[in-house]
């Protein structure tokens, strides 16, 4: 299935920035474009609560429906990263990925 | 008690009466006129007309939900709101059966506060996450878990208000 990095999900379907429980941060993804861009605006804090708690690999995976950059996140995951180091490799991901299916 | 201008002016005993009702419902009329230094008949017919008038709207029983093994998790939540969509947010939070309480404030934003029990800090989440996060107009939301409980009562009104 080619998936589409642009289309949207429904708002109850978006990925919500959190901080730590109940901590919403304002910040949502509703595609995997947006959620890109969102690696560079969300707090740190935010990107390292979900990957501990494998949430951005259920919501690519479930959602997105994008098993491979989901293996790709639960790699990430394995690698303890924290701060900027964790945002930068964040980041490089779903850029090569997006590049990839925008061929 | 007496009406006036479109509004039921309670005055210091029937204020007594509701303090005392609020301390325990089940007491008597006759416990309540001792305590009061008033016939249990007077205390009787002020309840009554209080009742009536849904000054008095219903009476209660106040469950320690953690010794009844209900609930694990209390939590204070206050959603940040578009104040175009506070009224509606605020709606759908009070139908949930998890919120137990809702409110409207406003300080510098106009927040919503609810208090919300849940079974666990993950049911807590997934609740905030995919229930209140996702509603048109909530901005972000800052939650607390209550870790200790020094005081909850069912009362509305103070014994301030009854010996001012």
């Amino acid at each position: 299935m080619k998936i589409d990095v642009a289309l949207k999900v429904p708002r109850e379907k978006a990925f919500y920035f959190f901080t730590s429980i109940g901590n919403y941060t304002g910040e949502n993804a509703a595609s995997l474009k947006e959620f890109m861009e969102k690696i560079n605006m969300v707090n740190t804090k935010s990107l390292e609560f979900h990957l501990q708690r494998g949430d951005f690999e259920k919501w690519i995976s479930e959602v997105l429906q994008d098993s491979e950059l989901a293996l790709e996140i639960r790699r990430l995951q394995k690698l303890g990263l924290s701060g900027d180091a964790l945002r930068n490799q964040l980041f490089s991901a779903f850029s090569r990925r997006i590049r990839y299916l925008s061929v | 008690m007496r009406y006036k201008d479109n509004a039921w002016l309670l005055d210091q005993t029937d204020l007594k009466i509701l303090e005392a009702l609020q301390e325990d419902a089940k007491q008597t009329y006759s416990a309540i006129g001792k305590r009061l230094g008033l016939a249990h008949s007077t205390v009787y017919d002020r309840i009554r007309k209080m009742e009536q008038q849904g000054i008095i709207r219903k009476y209660v029983a106040l469950v320690d939900a953690e010794k009844a093994g209900l609930e694990k998790i209390t939590a204070l939540m206050t959603v940040f709101t578009d104040p175009k969509e506070s009224e509606k947010v605020a709606e759908k939070l009070a139908k949930s059966s998890k919120v137990l309480e809702v409110y409207t404030s406003l300080s510098e934003e106009l927040v919503i506060i609810a208090k919300v029990v849940s079974g666990s800090q993950e049911e807590l989440h997934s609740f905030i996450a995919d229930s209140v996060a996702p509603l048109p107009g909530v901005l972000r939301i800052r939650t607390s878990i209550v870790t200790k409980k020094f005081k909850e009562t069912l009362a509305s009104i103070s014994p301030d208000l009854s010996e001012s």
